[in-house]
């Protein structure tokens, strides 16, 4: 089975400077495509990745990244709606590239779907309400 | 029919009264007609939620020991100037104001995260305000400096008091130029990108009374989520504008000042807001009730979003270079649909005000008429209507010669 997944990964600054991402291609044949990535010598380094592959080459790759001392957090966890703050009034849904927010063509309420979101942060500022939060 | 305030507010006190909010009444005209909807219906609700720069709210603190004249000195709210120009502790703080340090544009686009109109949401939502204020000092006003904090429940009056709330149809704001620009009406991407609009339509306060035939100087209304007061037109009414066969403006219109006691008021409904690039303003809750007095005030009631038409302006350049230009005008029904079509190109809509907001305000609204807890007011007098000779008018600029 095919599986298709948006994570976001911080490097330790020790490994920065190794080809990590480079063996997931190699060893475990994963695709990847970039969504965000700040990688600075000797600082701790983020990437944000939407990995693709067989299941079992995934799991064995996740397994790969968190031995070598990678954290991973699933990407939908890092930008929040604040459902406090958030009025519902829809600015944000003609910002984001990815349309990960969407309104209900009955209820009018806007619905933001984190599976769709790459965590650029274009939303944050575009806000009026200041709802959207990003946790890396 | 027709009926009258005082019947209405004897239904309401003996709990027989027929509310509907501006979005049923469309159903209830469409399946009944007119005349029977306004004979079983008395009143309608109506709602809207959206930034309205032209809000504020004066204080007064009390008297400090010794006394201090804030009049003709400083007083910052969490750093946020207030303006201080009255007598010793009167201020007034408007949902504009920006700390004097808050870097504004100098990084463009700024981001504007605290102003006036957060003080004021901080400030309803019960929580202690930092007021610093500078004074020159008199022999009656010996103080000179006064620290302190300050909690909405032990100030004497605090009253929202705003200058220009509930534009009767607004702009839809497009931008031709090649880069993106931050507005007032949001961030608008280059050559026709988006397109944003700020109304609530069909169920917006003066789209359901296009002609002022019941909401007046003295209207009680909902406001901020307690009760609130017409108190005058708003700055820039302008009733005279092109309008629809049916009466309804085809370009802002219309506008309200509203009063009311801040202390009885809900941050919820009173949302401080930062527009990028822009500045702070506050998103307001407003709600009207009107009372089914005849036929025809029904018939405006039951105005739908395809019946209001809005214009779409370039706020690259017709906008900020104040020419009348209009791009194209739409629906609302149009703009609810998600997109719209310009210079044969579909352009994605967004709306900045929040469309099931303003259906809570109706709703609410109309619970508190049904429970007998809010009774409907005649206006002490109409605001200026179509066909008087009250306008608005740009800026007689003449330069100052040395």
């Amino acid at each position: 089975m095919i599986v298709s997944k948006r994570i976001v990964l911080h490097f330790p600054s020790r490994l920065v400077e190794k080809p990590i991402v480079y063996r997931l291609i190699k060893d475990y044949e994963l695709e990847f495509n970039i969504l965000k990535a700040s990688i600075i010598p000797d600082e701790e380094g983020l990437m944000v990745l939407e990995l693709r592959g067989e299941q079992a080459n995934y799991d064995s790759g996740i397994k790969y990244l968190t031995k070598a001392g990678v954290r991973i957090q699933s990407l939908g966890q890092n930008v929040l709606r604040n459902e406090e703050r958030c009025t519902h009034c829809g600015a944000c849904i003609t910002i984001c590239p990815t349309g990960a927010f969407e309104l209900d063509s009955i209820t009018r309420y806007v619905t933001f779907n984190d599976d769709k979101c790459i965590a650029c942060g274009l939303c944050l500022k575009a806000c009026p309400p200041r709802a959207m939060e990003l946790h890396f | 029919m027709p009926k009258t305030i005082e019947e209405i507010n004897k239904k309401i006190s003996q709990g027989k009264v027929v509310v509907a909010t501006a979005e049923e009444i469309i159903g209830i005209v469409r399946e009944k007609g007119v005349k029977q909807a306004a004979q079983e219906v008395d009143v309608v609700t109506t709602g809207t939620f959206s930034p309205m720069c032209s809000s504020g709210a004066y204080l007064n603190i009390g008297h400090s020991s010794p006394r201090i004249k804030l009049g003709g000195g400083k007083a910052y709210l969490n750093d946020v100037l207030a303006y201080a120009g009255f007598a010793s502790t009167d201020i007034f703080i408007g949902a504009n104001a920006l700390p004097d340090d808050d870097p504004r544009n100098r990084v463009f686009p700024g981001e504007f995260n605290y102003g006036g109109g957060h003080v004021i949401e901080e400030l309803v939502a019960g929580k202690d305000i930092r007021l610093i204020a500078s004074a020159y000092g008199t022999d009656c006003y010996p103080r000179k400096k006064l620290e302190t904090w300050l909690n909405i429940k032990d100030i004497n009056e605090a009253v929202l008091f705003n200058l220009r709330n509930a534009y009767q149809n607004y702009n839809v704001a497009a931008n031709l130029s090649d880069k993106t620009i931050y507005t007032y009406m949001g961030i608008l991407k280059p050559r026709l990108g988006n397109v944003n609009f700020s109304t609530a339509g069909q169920l917006s306060p003066l789209f359901n009374d296009p002609f002022y035939k019941t909401i007046g100087i003295g209207t009680k209304i909902y406001l901020g989520g307690g009760v609130g007061f017409v108190a005058w037109q708003g700055t820039q009414h302008n009733p005279n504008v092109l309008r629809t066969k049916q009466g309804i403006p085809k370009r802002g219109a219309g506008t309200l000042s509203l009063i009311g006691d801040l202390k009885q008021m809900s941050p919820k409904w009173l949302v401080g807001t930062s527009m990028i690039g822009y500045g702070c303003t506050l998103t307001v809750g407003i709600g009207i009730p009107i009372p089914i007095l005849s036929e025809e005030i029904l018939e405006y009631t039951a105005v739908t979003d395809a019946d209001i038409l809005a214009p779409v302006i370039d706020y690259s350049r017709a906008y900020p270079q104040l020419k009348p230009d209009i791009l194209a005008e739409v629906s609302y029904a149009e703009l609810k649909s998600g997109q719209i079509v310009i210079q044969g190109k579909e352009v994605p809509t967004a709306s900045l005000s929040s469309y099931p907001r303003a259906l809570a305000i109706a709703t609410t609204l109309k619970e508190w008429i049904q429970k007998g807890k809010f009774l409907l007011t005649k206006p002490v007098v109409p605001l200026p209507g179509a066909g008087s000779d009250y306008t608005t008018r740009p800026l007689k600029e003449r330069p100052i010669e040395d």
